[in-house]
Formats: structure tokens, C-alpha cells, sequence
């Protein structure tokens, strides 16, 4: 067994110690959803309840003072309650470090994980002597460290740990499935990817994805909240009790647009990139390849998400659809289309 | 991106707070959107065909059409990737046709084999090109305008709009808002001045705006997708593509005659051909070795050549995959490679009937390959030869050969051989990869008495019935080149680039107004109020009125110690 073997059979044990400590993460985030819907409302803090008659945000007086006066222009629909909102985020940015014990452990252990995570990823990419994204297993591996990554990253912006169900529970998903079923161990680059583009359009792509996915799940969350608040109080009081402590539909969806955003640009440039790559190895840069139509349906998707947004009666509900076709069409992309497709894109080396 | 439509995206309806000079926040009744379509009761006035027209073109230039025609699109990219398409899969295809007989016709009666330049697929995406650029027009001229108008007076009551917040001050109100405009200004905002005089108070006031850049950005990445689909559907007619395969020591000429297949583009003229040669010196492959499966994968591949232009010295150049060879406005891609023994064939009479590398196409990793060799001019029959390649040859159990590994450590040549008539004197187009052995008698293998004939490099056999003889003369390499003129190339580069940036800026540049209002109060101090409009999305606008108000209450408090 050579050294390269050696660091990759390190790489994976470290592989199944980040998914072992972000499945506790995964249960800490999943306890804490379920204290959310315990019978204290004063105990759940961190975000401010929306049906707390939006006491809590008023402490700011920038905040009172928006209460009640008249929407802007562009946002029509914005409502009192969305200002509360705005509002209700700086206040978490104040009082960072609320949230219940198991939110904060399972978010340590998050951060573990990806430390963890980040050593297998880069432990596979030097025994590999290249980048650790050239065939299915080591792309799973890339992009989940990725998702996990942006989901990290924008708590400083923006408390969305109460995402960490989803997040945390599709990266296991993703890194078990690719263990068992999509592990190749160490190959030398075919022709094809021996290019500086791999790097770029890869990448990108998995930035993008982690963008998309978090969009996706606040999506998920802001209908949720749409049917809870249509709700009498007194059923809210008893249905979908774990949201009363998340931010109103109309939050959910700003900040899953802002998300989107970032993740459609990095989207585009994928396919650009793409693009530029085809011309150089496959003689054109667009052919309608599977993988490349894919690419295009999610474009176009997202790009009609955004459309969505700006367009009476699809604002809402409407738009938070598109945005999770987008996503299951980016997920169909990585799976079927990678796995059982008949295309040009044939690295999942399996 | 998001206000791309003048009737009916939500800025639209936004009346009172939106500019005077806004004609698109008019309304009109003939527009149904979802807010009006609700109402059934309301009494048209009679249309005529100028007003239908007006009215087509109104609802395909509305954000809903364009929306719906946007979701239209990715639907009907879908099938195009279910079942295999004539222009990235041919050979698919093919096979289609063969597994499905019955539903092939009825799917090809649709142009589920060519979705991408079907006709359903094509007015769908031109409908929403025209619909996109009905948009823009209208649009660039709007922000043409507003791009030299200066920000609109300041509202009466801002205490309605976003952010409000008020102070009061020492200052002077008159240095106060002069201060402000300063600040706003070294912002990056638009400043003007407005104060007026109304029962006896005077209001000082600031109006700013900035972020036109987002409009332009919008405007730009609409007009460089237009750009796009015309540089690939107009400019693209002026290129063209061919394939050649050439084996080492051979030449290609880049005349027609000299491509294997060729596709022109629709204005692609003959002349437009630069006559120069390429030849195949030799080919590199290497390989490495798959640690867990012991199957051999290739590390490189390269080409040497010759490239000589007409009236110009002979240069040497590589060419890999993914590094191109370009010549003379050519890209020539280096996209498949093979082995080609060198087949010598003598006839019954002793002469030699033929003697040529021919290429045979691989099968698997391990460049197992198919060949044909046609030998038309044998006596007393025509010959046909189907067989064998194997670089690496290894006997397996059932007798039958496999390659064990690409590189020729034991090369083997196998042959079935037919006598007969090859079908290629009737004029009809034959495949070089294919032999037709309906109307010929098995010589040697298959269901011939004499066994298949094997081959090794310098090896000679003797067909049976004394109709001549088979030798494997020498062993080459061809590669399989695709010589491409794209002229789109640099044009969709160049829209692509604008593509990425008029979107960065269109979806993070916040275009937004501020407002600061001085007033002197009774107690002869002055109020400051302070407030913000966005126009498009702008998530930080509380942020930023909040931040101006700090730096200017700052500021005036900093000028007061002085």
C-alpha cells in the first residue's frame, strides 16, 4: 500500500467521523425544533416569535417607529409584521448568543464536523495529487463540505441555524449514500478533466449548489409559515408549533431570495464556465449534452424564480414553488443525470 | 432583474409613492393581470384591429407572459434529455429506432430526436426573445431619461416611507442640509437640493438617489441574451465543422474533399476554406494503472504534427485533449484516437489487391477494435475482411482473445474473411466501418470451414481455395481530429461576460432614494428627518438611512465643537 492509499484510507475514516459527529449535530438541531414547540414561549429565544405580537422587536425604537408606517415601494406586500422581522434579525445580531443549549451544541458540533470534514476532503485531494471533485464519490465529498461551508458562513449575516436540520441531515444523506455507493478509490485524471477549468466550474458549481440548498430549505419553511399564519390562534396554538419561534413567511422568503441571488450567479457563471471548458475539450461550447440541458432547465428555473419575484400574484407562495422545482431539478441533475444518463459528463467513475 | 416588465411586475401598481414621471405606473384597464383579471364586470370599449394588436403585444410583453413562457422553456428542455438527440448522439439514435420501431416514428413526428431546433422548442424561445425585447426597448429609453433626470422633490410627509427616524439639532438647518447633501454626495448619490416656504416655515430639504446602475445592469444582461441568441443563430451559419482522421505519416488537407464528414453552416462558402495540411508525425498515449481494479486509464494523449500553411514554412505543433491546435482561424481538437494496422492483401493472381493503414474504431478502455477492409479490386472476387484488433492480446478461457491493456504489447490481428460481391460498384453509399456479407461466401471464420485467420505484426497467411493471401504489414496509430471555424466564439464570450456582470449588478446594486428634511420648530431648534425609498429590492435600506442619519448627526456634531 503506498502513501497515497494510506492518506486516502485516512481521508475516508475521517469522512465517517465528520458524518458520526454531524448526525449528534443533526439531533441537537432536531431537539431544539422540538423545543421550539414545547409550551414555554418564554424559554425559545433567538429569533423572535412572530405571533409575540412583536414586543420583542420593539425594543429598538428605529423598530417601533417602522411599525405601522406604510410599506416601500417596492416591496407591496411588506407588512408590519415583515418590519417587525427586519427588525427581530437585528436584534438576534445583538444577542448572538441566544438560542437554546441544544441549538448552540448541535452548532459546535456542525463546525466540528466541517473541521473534520475539511481535513478528509483536503487529505483525499493530496493523495490524489488534484483537486478532490473528479469523479461522483469525491464531488459528494466536495460539495457537502461546500453546503455545510455557506451554512456556516452566513450565521454571521444572518441566524439560519434553525436550518441545521435540513442542512446537517441532507449532507449525512448525501456523504452516506456516497460512501457506500459512489467510493472509487484514488485514479489518475482521465484527459478530459486535466484542465485548469475543473477546478473553477466545479467548484462554482458546488458553491452555487450550497447558495440553492439553503434557499431551498427556507423556502420549505416559509410555506409552512404561510399555512400556519393562516391559521386561527387558536389552532397556531396546537398545529406547526416548532415555526412560532421562526421568522414570518414574508421573512423567510426575503431571505431566501437573498440567498438564491447569490447562489443564481454563481449558477450562471457554472455554465459559463462550462461552456468555455467544452470549447476546449469537446470542440464546441454548447451541445445540448444532458448534463449541459440539465445546467439550462435549473438556469432557467431560478432565472424564472427571480421573475416570479417581481411579478403580481407570484410573489409568495408561488415563487417559494419555483424555488424548490430549481433545487429538486439540481438534485435530479446530481443524481439521476449523473447516474443514469447517457452523456458527455461520464466522471462519476462508477 | 427583477422590475423587467413595464405593465405588471409589482412596482407597477405602487401609486403615490412612485415618480410623477412614471407613465409605467398608469394603468390600463385593457391589462389583465392577476389583480384585475378577478373583476369581470368592467365594460370594454370595442377594439379594433390596431387595438387587438396593441392588446397581443401588451399581454406577450407582460412580466406574467414572460414568466410563463420562461417555465415554458425548461419544460420543454426536458425531453431532450430522455431520449438521445441526432445532434450530440447520433448513434443513439440509431439504436433508438431499432429498440423502439413503433415509437420511434410517432416521437420523430414530434422532433423528440432534434427538440433543440424543433419547431415547438424554437417558438417558445423566440417568443420570449420577442417578448423580452419589447420589454427592453421601452425600457432603455425610460432609463435613458431617468438617467439624466435629477432626483425628484422631496416628499411632504416622509414619515411614511421606509427607515423614517428624526433628531433634533443645534445646526443651522440650511448648513445642516448642506452637510447632508455633502455627505449623500460623497456616498455616490445624486443630490438635489429642495426647500421651500409654506405658511410662514421653511423646509429645507436634500432629495438623493443612486444605484442607476442597477437599471443599466438589468438592461445590459436582457440585451446580452439577445446578444447571444443572435450571435448563435445568425453568426454561427457562417462557420463549419469536419472530421478527419489521419494516420501517422498521413496528411489532411483542409479542402472538402479532404474531410471525412463535413457540416456547413448555412452561409458557409467553399472559399472561405484556407487551404493547409496537417500531418500525424506520430501519437503518444500513456497510461496509468486504476489501483482497485487493475484496469488500465489513460494519463495523456497527444498528437504531433506538421502544419503547414500555404505560402508559409512547415511549423511543428501538439495537440491534446483540451489544448486545441489552432491554425489559420481553426481550432483542430484532438477527439479520438485508435490503431491502424497496415493490411497488405494479394489477390489469387500473387499481385498485391491492396495495402493500406486502416483504422479500426476501439470497442472498450482497452482499445479492443473493430476494423474493416474492402478490397474491391481482387481477382477472381471481391474480398471482404471483418476483424479484430487487440494491442494487448490474452486468450481467454472460452478460447475467444481480449486486450488485456491499451499500449501493443502483444498485438493480434483476427479476420473473418468473405468473397463475393463487396456491393459498393451500385453507387450507394457504404459505411468504411461496415461490411455487408449478405451476398458473400464465408472464406475463412465464422460459418467457413477454415478457422479465422490471426495475425501478428510481419505475419503472413495463405487463404483457402488458393484466393490469396492476408499480411499485417506494420503497426500505426491514427487520431480522430474535429476541425472547427466557430466565429460565434468571441461574440458569445463577450455577451457572456456582460451576461454575468449586468446581473451581478441588476440583482446587488440597491437603487434607492434618501431624503433629508430640516425644519425649524417652535423652540427655534432644528428637526431632522430622515427616510428612504427603495426601488427594487433592498434588503439593507433601513440600514443605510440609519447609518446616513448616524454620520450626519455626527457630522454636525463634530462642526459644533469647532
Amino acid at each position: 500500500m503506498n502513501v497515497n492509499a494510506e492518506l486516502d484510507t485516512i481521508s475516508l475514516v475521517l469522512v465517517y467521523s465528520a458524518m458520526a459527529v454531524y448526525t449528534l449535530a443533526f439531533i441537537s438541531y432536531a431537539l431544539d425544533l422540538a423545543r421550539r414547540s414545547a409550551d414555554k414561549p418564554a424559554k425559545i429565544d433567538g429569533l423572535v416569535a412572530t405571533d409575540a405580537g412583536g414586543a420583542p422587536a420593539a425594543r429598538s425604537s428605529s423598530v417601533g417607529a417602522a411599525i405601522g408606517t406604510a410599506s416601500t415601494a417596492t416591496v407591496a406586500r411588506t407588512t408590519a409584521a415583515e418590519r417587525r422581522g427586519e427588525g427581530a434579525g437585528r436584534a438576534v445580531r445583538e444577542g448572538r448568543e441566544k438560542g437554546s443549549p441544544s441549538l448552540k451544541v448541535g452548532f459546535s458540533l456542525t463546525v466540528l464536523g466541517f473541521l473534520i470534514h475539511l481535513a478528509a476532503d483536503v487529505l483525499r485531494g493530496i493523495a490524489a495529487g488534484r483537486v478532490p471533485w473528479a469523479n461522483m464519490y469525491e464531488f459528494s465529498l466536495t460539495m457537502t463540505l461546500i453546503i455545510v461551508g455557506v451554512f456556516i458562513a452566513v450565521q454571521v449575516k444572518q441566524d439560519l441555524r434553525f436550518l441545521g436540520t435540513f442542512v446537517i441531515g441532507l449532507s449525512v444523506l448525501i456523504l452516506g449514500v456516497s460512501t457506500v455507493g459512489f467510493y472509487v478509490s484514488v485514479i489518475p485524471l482521465p484527459p478530459a478533466l486535466q484542465s485548469p477549468w475543473l477546478v473553477i466550474h466545479v467548484f462554482v458549481a458546488s458553491l452555487a449548489t450550497g447558495f440553492l440548498a439553503l434557499g431551498f430549505a427556507l423556502s420549505i419553511v416559509q410555506l409552512l409559515q404561510y399555512r400556519r399564519e393562516l391559521l386561527s390562534l387558536e389552532l397556531q396554538a396546537v398545529k406547526l408549533r416548532f415555526l412560532r419561534s421562526l421568522p414570518s413567511a414574508e421573512r423567510l422568503e426575503n431571505l431566501a431570495y437573498r440567498l438564491n441571488i447569490v447562489g443564481f450567479i454563481f449558477w450562471t457563471f457554472t455554465l459559463i464556465a462550462g461552456a468555455v471548458w467544452a470549447e476546449r475539450a469537446w470542440g464546441r461550447y454548447w451541445g445540448w449534452d444532458t448534463k449541459e440541458v440539465w445546467t439550462f432547465i435549473v438556469w432557467v428555473l431560478y432565472a424564472g424564480y427571480i421573475h416570479a419575484r417581481a411579478t403580481r400574484g407570484w410573489r409568495g407562495n408561488r415563487s417559494a414553488w419555483l424555488a424548490i422545482i430549481g433545487f429538486s431539478a439540481i438534485l435530479f441533475n446530481y443524481t439521476v443525470v449523473n447516474l443514469f444518463f447517457k452523456g458527455l459528463h461520464a466522471y462519476s467513475g462508477l | 432583474m427583477q422590475p423587467s416588465r413595464p405593465s405588471d411586475y409589482v412596482d407597477a401598481g405602487a401609486r403615490g409613492l412612485a415618480d410623477p414621471d412614471d407613465e409605467r405606473s398608469s394603468s390600463d384597464p385593457r391589462r389583465t393581470d392577476a389583480e384585475s383579471s378577478g373583476r369581470g364586470d368592467i365594460t370594454q370599449p370595442k377594439l379594433g384591429l390596431v387595438g387587438w394588436l396593441r392588446f397581443a403585444w401588451r399581454q406577450l410583453t407582460s412580466m406574467r407572459t414572460a414568466l410563463l413562457l420562461l417555465l415554458l422553456l425548461a419544460v420543454a428542455a426536458v425531453p431532450g434529455s430522455l431520449v438521445p438527440q441526432r445532434t450530440s448522439d447520433p448513434n443513439g439514435v440509431v439504436q433508438y429506432k431499432a429498440d423502439h420501431p413503433e415509437l420511434f416514428p410517432v416521437l420523430d413526428g414530434l422532433q423528440m430526436f432534434d427538440v433543440y431546433s424543433s419547431v415547438w422548442f424554437s417558438s417558445i424561445y423566440l417568443l420570449l426573445f420577442i417578448s423580452l425585447i419589447g420589454c427592453i426597448i421601452p425600457r432603455t429609453r425610460h432609463h435613458w431619461q431617468a438617467l439624466r433626470a435629477r432626483p425628484p422633490r422631496t416628499p411632504a410627509r416622509l414619515q411614511r416611507l421606509a427607515g423614517y427616524r428624526n433628531s433634533v439639532s443645534d445646526a443651522d438647518p440650511q448648513t445642516a442640509i448642506a452637510e447632508a447633501g455633502a455627505l449623500l454626495r460623497q456616498l455616490g448619490y445624486r443630490v438635489e437640493r429642495y426647500d421651500s416656504e409654506a405658511r410662514g416655515a421653511a423646509t429645507y430639504s436634500v432629495s438623493a438617489e443612486r444605484g442607476y446602475l442597477r437599471e443599466t445592469g438589468n438592461l445590459v444582461f436582457h440585451a446580452a441574451m439577445v446578444g447571444v441568441l443572435f450571435a448563435v443563430g445568425i453568426i454561427s451559419g457562417f462557420g463549419y465543422n469536419g472530421q478527419k482522421v489521419i494516420v501517422e505519416g498521413q496528411s489532411f488537407t483542409n479542402v472538402l474533399a479532404g474531410y471525412d464528414s463535413f457540416n456547413p453552416g448555412r452561409f458557409f462558402d467553399e472559399s472561405s476554406l484556407t487551404p493547409y495540411t496537417i500531418t500525424l508525425d506520430s501519437f503518444d498515449a500513456q497510461y496509468g494503472i486504476d489501483q482497485t481494479t487493475g484496469a488500465a486509464v489513460p494519463l495523456d494523449y497527444e498528437a504531433h504534427l506538421t502544419t503547414k500553411v500555404r505560402g508559409e514554412e512547415p511549423i511543428e505543433a501538439n495537440a491534446k485533449v483540451n489544448e486545441p491546435l489552432h491554425i489559420a482561424g481553426n481550432n483542430a481538437y484532438l477527439l479520438g484516437n485508435g490503431y491502424a494496422p497496415v493490411v497488405t492483401v494479394y489477390d489469387s493472381s500473387g499481385e498485391v489487391a491492396f495495402s493500406q493503414a486502416v483504422p479500426f474504431l476501439p470497442q472498450d478502455g482497452n482499445l479492443t477494435s473493430l476494423g474493416v477492409v474492402k478490397v474491391p479490386d481482387a481477382v477472381p472476387e471481391q474480398l471482404g475482411l471483418v476483424g479484430f484488433f487487440y494491442p494487448w492480446a490474452v486468450e481467454q478461457h472460452s478460447g475467444a482473445y481480449a486486450s488485456a491493456h491499451p499500449q501493443p504489447g502483444d498485438p493480434l490481428l483476427t479476420f473473418n474473411v468473405f468473397s463475393g460481391d463487396l456491393g459498393i460498384n451500385e453507387g450507394i453509399p457504404r459505411s468504411v466501418y461496415a461490411l455487408d456479407t449478405d451476398g458473400m461466401t464465408p472464406v475463412a471464420g465464422g460459418e467457413a470451414d477454415a478457422a479465422a485467420i490471426e495475425l501478428r505484426p510481419g505475419e503472413r497467411v495463405e487463404l483457402p481455395d488458393g484466393l490469396g493471401a492476408v499480411e499485417f504489414t506494420e503497426l500505426k496509430r491514427f487520431v480522430s481530429l474535429d476541425i472547427h471555424h466557430d466565429p460565434t466564439q468571441l461574440w458569445v464570450l463577450i455577451f457572456s461576460v456582460l451576461v454575468v456582470g449586468g446581473l451581478a449588478a441588476a440583482l446587488f446594486v440597491p437603487r434607492r432614494r434618501l431624503w433629508v428634511k430640516a425644519t425649524v420648530a417652535a423652540d427655534a431648534r432644528t428637526t431632522l428627518e430622515y427616510a428612504g425609498l427603495a426601488r427594487g429590492e433592498d434588503p439593507t435600506l433601513d440600514q443605510a438611512v440609519e447609518d446616513l442619519a448616524a454620520r450626519h448627526e455626527a457630522e454636525l456634531e463634530s462642526r459644533s465643537k469647532r
